[in-house]
Parts: structure tokens; C-alpha cells; sequence
């Protein structure tokens, strides 16, 4: 199966370093893509005013926080039934950059909520479960660097990161379950999208930058990493790096 | 265009550009961090294969 095949890092090594330039690329003609049309071409809303842009990138890490998590989570139930090495590397490469989305998306959200709420934190049910998505990246993270053998550290880190998904349909749902002050969602609806296209498209694009982002640096980590664990294989040498 | 009006945001403008700075250091590091050590690395193995072959 091609699967099983690029997922030794025997292949993906080399893989992940031709698709590089082409993420690099893609992801810098996005975010000039979604920032130009973001800053210049969006008009401001007629309640926010100017302070809909902290959108753009607001929304974007957010949606990033969950994705991310939801792709570790993922790995980790491939890892845990099918045992690929692959899959360790992706989680943790993937962990850092999730929490920094999700401290982006706790620190935007500030930024916009003191002009428009008059506070800069309030204990509301969304942004208490975003606080704990955080908490359960930090604690992925700190577990990983806690247990020294690498094949139990990705066992425990597979099951937090099982546990924790829980987490992610209780950020979605919280501003419908609870009565909050943050605004319901307005662009994954069963409905469709309820907002206009000239705001709607630079957060798409956004959006599609992020992840673009994601890969690229994701990308880089695994090979950091793998560079780390098979410093002394035969194919690294013959290949080079 | 008026750039002055562009750069006041409405009277919003520091949270607006701090959201702006936020992401571009927050997206900053995640590159740069993660590119140096993968540089390094591969300076390191390059010069290992120069002075074993």
C-alpha cells in the first residue's frame, strides 16, 4: 500500500522535502492573498466597525486550535491501532503549533473583546473551553517531555489526547448550550454561511493560509525530528540530507 | 485612500494592529524556531559526510 510506504521515514524524509517549496509558496501567496483583502478590501460592519478585522485572524487561529487537536487526536487512534512510528512524529510536531494557534486565537479574542464587550476576559462557556484546549495541549506537551521512553510517552499521550477530544464539540455547541456573550457561529452552520461574501471570502482565504502555515511547519518539524531519531540509519547517509 | 484614517482603524487601532502584531510574531516564531534547528541539522550531517568520505 502507498500509505504504508511513504509513512517509513525512509520515504517521507525526501517526500516532505520536495513538497516543502511548494507549501512555502502557496502559504505566503495566501496569507499576501487573505491580508490584502482582509485590511483593504473588507468593509468595516456597521456594529463592529473597524474591529471586524481582528477576524480575520482571530477566526482563522481558532478554527486552527480544533483542527489541529482533531488531527493529533487522529494520528493518535491510527498510532494506537496500527502501531506507525509516522504518526508519533506527526503528533508531536503538530502539539506546539496547535497550542500557539490556540494562545493566538485566547489573545485575538482579547483584543477584541475589551472594545467590544468593555472586558478583556469574561468566563464564558466558549472561551473557558478554548482556555482548556490549551491546557490540553500544555499537558500533551509536558507529559511528552515527562516519560523518557518514547514508545510509552506516545502510548499516555494517545490516550490524554483521546480523552481531551470530548473537549472539542463542547467548544463548538457552547454558545448554543450555554447563553454566552460570545457571538454564535456565523460560518459552520448546518444552514450555510450568514455573512456577506466580502467578509466571508478574506476569512476563507485566511483560513486556507493557516493551514497551509500548519503544513509547512509541521513538515519541517518531522524531518527535524526525524533527522533526531535515525541520525545513525544507513539510508539517511547515503542519501544525505 | 487616506492612510492616516487607515492606520487609526476607527479609534481601534491598537487593537486591531496589536491583534495583527500578535499573529505576526506568534506565526513568526513557529517558522523561524523550528527552521534554524532543521538548518543546523543538515549543516551538521553535510559536514559529517564531507570529512567521512
Amino acid at each position: 500500500m502507498i500509505f504504508q510506504k511513504y509513512a517509513a521515514p525512509k520515504y517521507f524524509y525526501p517526500l516532505a522535502g520536495k513538497c516543502l517549496p511548494w507549501f512555502a509558496w502557496l502559504s505566503v501567496l495566501a496569507l499576501a492573498t487573505g491580508l490584502y483583502l482582509g485590511l483593504f478590501v473588507a468593509p468595516p460592519d456597521y456594529q463592529q466597525g473597524e474591529t471586524v478585522r481582528i477576524m480575520f485572524v482571530h477566526v482563522p487561529a481558532a478554527w486552527m486550535s480544533m483542527f489541529v487537536y482533531a488531527l493529533m487526536a487522529g494520528a493518535a487512534a491510527i498510532g494506537l491501532v496500527w502501531k506507525i512510528k509516522l504518526t508519533d512524529t506527526f503528533i508531536v510536531a503538530s502539539a506546539p503549533i496547535g497550542a500557539s494557534f490556540t494562545l493566538l486565537a485566547l489573545l485575538t479574542g482579547s483584543l477584541w473583546g475589551k472594545p467590544m464587550w468593555g472586558a478583556w476576559w469574561v468566563w464564558d462557556a466558549r472561551l473557558t473551553s478554548e482556555l482548556i484546549l490549551l491546557f490540553l495541549y500544555l499537558g500533551f506537551m509536558s507529559l511528552q517531555s515527562a516519560i523518557d521512553d518514547p514508545r510509552r510517552a506516545a502510548r499516555a499521550g494517545a490516550i490524554l489526547l483521546l480523552i481531551g477530544v470530548i473537549n472539542l464539540p463542547v467548544i463548538h455547541y457552547s454558545v448554543e448550550w450555554w447563553n454566552t456573550l460570545h457571538q454564535p457561529a456565523s460560518v459552520a452552520r448546518i444552514d450555510g454561511p450568514r455573512i456577506h461574501s466580502s467578509i466571508l471570502i478574506p476569512l476563507l482565504v485566511m483560513a486556507v493560509a493557516f493551514k497551509l502555515f500548519f503544513i509547512n511547519v509541521v513538515l519541517i518539524r518531522m524531518r527535524s525530528a526525524i533527522l533526531d531519531n535515525e541520525a545513525d540509519s544507513r539510508w539517511l547517509k547515503e542519501q544525505g540530507a | 485612500m487616506n492612510w492616516g484614517e487607515f492606520f487609526n482603524m476607527g479609534g481601534y487601532a491598537f487593537y486591531v494592529w496589536g491583534s495583527y502584531l500578535l499573529t505576526t510574531a506568534i506565526l513568526g516564531l513557529n517558522i523561524w524556531l523550528p527552521l534554524r534547528k532543521y538548518r543546523a541539522q543538515q549543516k551538521k550531517i553535510r559536514h559529517a559526510n564531507e570529512t567521512t568520505s
